[in-house]
């Protein structure tokens, strides 16, 4: 594998795995803008935890799920105040959750304040690349199971769901907590796959692309940020790609705009989101050849 | 003291001022069809809500088959047996027909390993089976994988029910079944509710339509601004004068009485 796809490879695993990371959480109607933050944390947890000057020094293999388990923990007490909001005021209070985090770190000179950090253990794509189909399969048992089925209830009407016995605000905590420890973990990669991590890499517009992914790739079903990380890592790559082999450097100039007319474009045409539940159950049906009802006459008559 | 499956006594609720369920007591007998029924705005989706502990209530006590719910979470009631399907259709609109009734089983499968169990993997399993026999007993065998959005008015409505009677509940409420139906659809639905009747589900059902509840219910209780005026067999209803006068207004007050 040529270098420059193994790179382009690493970053859609690492958006793959944040896009997750967010998704958990949207898929019970939370919007998240705080990925930046989760993913600072997770970064700098695992760094330090790794650091053999000046932290703990141990193996990459541990600091990455003690890390997460950090991580978890944070985003399990922060939960409490933040899902108290709603809409838009929960994107303020996770965007304002992910400021204060860089603030913090900003200003802790045991992990290199505003210089950055450097990271010990090398995590590459042999790491990378099974972490995120990990993320990918237990995302995809986790909405699965009955819980992730509360989940997609609670996104459809909270109240109903609670009157069949779900507890939201246990099932809500379960998803921020769980889809922050995700986020962590492509923090905790990122930082051990390029080896150095600032602040500053991690800021509010990285949060925004993630929250894009999974919107626009569709929060109804697992394959929604799947599709999203993967359309919106490539694009920009692509126009770039195109603009090279055309020799038309405006196009490479420009790919912003195009990339923005493209995600405006998807609001209008798929405004749930590029995979929806109606689209996943047509391809699967299609699929098997299945007659679409069983025995349809015999059924309504016994009414 | 077993006789009633649902004792609701001297039940109150107000609204910043406005007292909306004003020493409410009833009854419902175990087994029976009782229609809750009464002009607009009389309480009836209200005291559905204060049952199924949407709000809480000011004063007053909620027994289920001999168990104090009054202070009863929410979402522990259904625990209890009671089960509700709501005045305008609540299903949850991205989830499949068979994914809504599932959702109805949550009460009986809260246990950690229940809860995480793949039941979108495993297509075959006993929860996905028991979900689509319910629907079929219903005569809904034809929607299984289908997005509950797209379906038919009526059908989303018995789908309703189903849903509310797989977390098998020893009372199930109904608020407004009937509403927005053709006469087609009402009939598929009473036959559906005729069957849970006969399967042992106590009905407590609010309805506008008094052909509905004279075809279905065999006990009556009607409210009236909070409070109830009758209590009997839907034939007596008719001849009472404090009901005649709660829906067409007294003789007397015509011009005072916009009970409606």
């Amino acid at each position: 594998m040529s270098g420059y796809l193994e790179s382009q490879l690493i970053i859609l695993c690492l958006n793959v795995i944040f896009a997750y990371g967010i998704f958990l959480p949207a898929a019970s109607g939370q919007l998240n803008l705080g990925a930046a933050g989760f993913i600072t944390l997770g970064a700098y947890s695992s760094a330090w935890l790794n650091a053999s000057m000046g932290g703990l020094g141990l193996p990459m293999f541990f600091s990455i799920p003690l890390a997460m388990l950090f991580c978890a923990f944070v985003a399990f007490v922060i939960s409490f105040p933040i899902l108290r909001t709603r809409g838009v005021y929960m994107v303020l209070a996770t965007f304002a959750f992910a400021e204060v985090v860089s603030g913090f770190v900003i200003n802790l000179d045991f992990l290199g304040g505003a210089a950055g950090m450097p990271v010990d253990d090398h995590a590459n794509i042999n790491v990378v690349l099974p972490v995120a189909l990990g993320v990918v399969l237990f995302s995809f048992y986790f909405m699965a199971t009955r819980l992730g089925l509360t989940f997609r209830s609670i996104h459809d009407d909270e109240s109903v769901a609670t009157l069949f016995g779900v507890n939201v605000r246990s099932a809500k905590v379960a998803a921020f907590t769980i889809g922050a420890a995700l986020t962590s973990l492509g923090g905790a990669l990122y930082g051990h796959h390029y080896n150095y991590i600032e602040t500053q890499t991690f800021n509010v517009l990285l949060s925004i692309y993630i929250l894009l992914y999974v919107l626009l790739g569709g929060t109804q079903t697992a394959w929604g940020p799947l599709v999203g990380a993967a359309f919106f890592t490539a694009i920009p790559e692509l126009l770039r790609q195109v603009s090279k082999e055309t020799g038309e450097q405006w196009i490479a100039d420009t790919r912003f705009i195009f990339f923005g007319a493209i995600i405006v474009l998807m609001m209008v045409v798929r405004p749930e989101g590029l995979v929806t539940r109606t689209m996943v159950e047509r391809l699967s049906r299609r699929d098997k050849g299945d007659p679409p009802a069983k025995t349809p006459a015999a059924g309504e008559v016994s009414s | 003291m077993n006789a009633s499956v649902l004792d609701i006594t001297r039940l109150r609720k107000s609204f910043g001022g406005l007292t909306v369920i004003d020493d409410v007591s009833f009854s419902v007998t175990r087994g029976s069809r009782t229609a809750l029924i009464g002009p607009n705005g009389a309480g009836k989706t209200t005291v559905f809500n204060l049952l199924t502990g949407v709000y809480p209530i000011d004063d007053g006590r909620i027994v289920l088959d001999g168990q104090d719910i009054t202070t009863v979470p929410a979402n522990d009631r259904v625990t209890y047996g009671m089960s509700r399907s709501f005045q305008n259709i609540r299903l949850m609109p991205h989830l499949s027909t068979v994914e809504n009734v599932m959702l109805g089983q949550h009460a009986r499968a809260r246990s950690l390993p229940s809860l995480l169990f793949p039941l979108g993997l495993t297509p075959r399993n006993k929860w996905a089976r028991e979900a689509a026999d319910a629907l079929a007993d219903a005569g809904l065998g034809t929607y299984p994988g289908q997005v509950v959005a797209n379906l038919p008015y009526g059908v989303q409505k018995r789908i309703e029910v189903v849903r509310a009677m797989v977390s098998r509940p020893k009372i199930l409420l109904l608020d407004e079944p009937a509403a927005g139906l053709n006469q087609v659809e009402t009939a598929q639905l009473q036959a559906l509710l005729e069957r849970v009747s006969a399967s042992g589900t106590t009905l407590l059902v609010v309805e506008h339509d008094m052909h509905f509840v004279r075809n279905l219910c065999d006990h009556v209780v009607v409210l009236n601004f909070g409070r109830k005026i009758f209590e009997g067999t839907p034939a007596q209803v008719n001849d009472d004068p404090a009901v005649r006068e709660a829906y067409l207004g007294s003789d007397s007050s015509m011009g005072a009485a916009h009970a409606s």
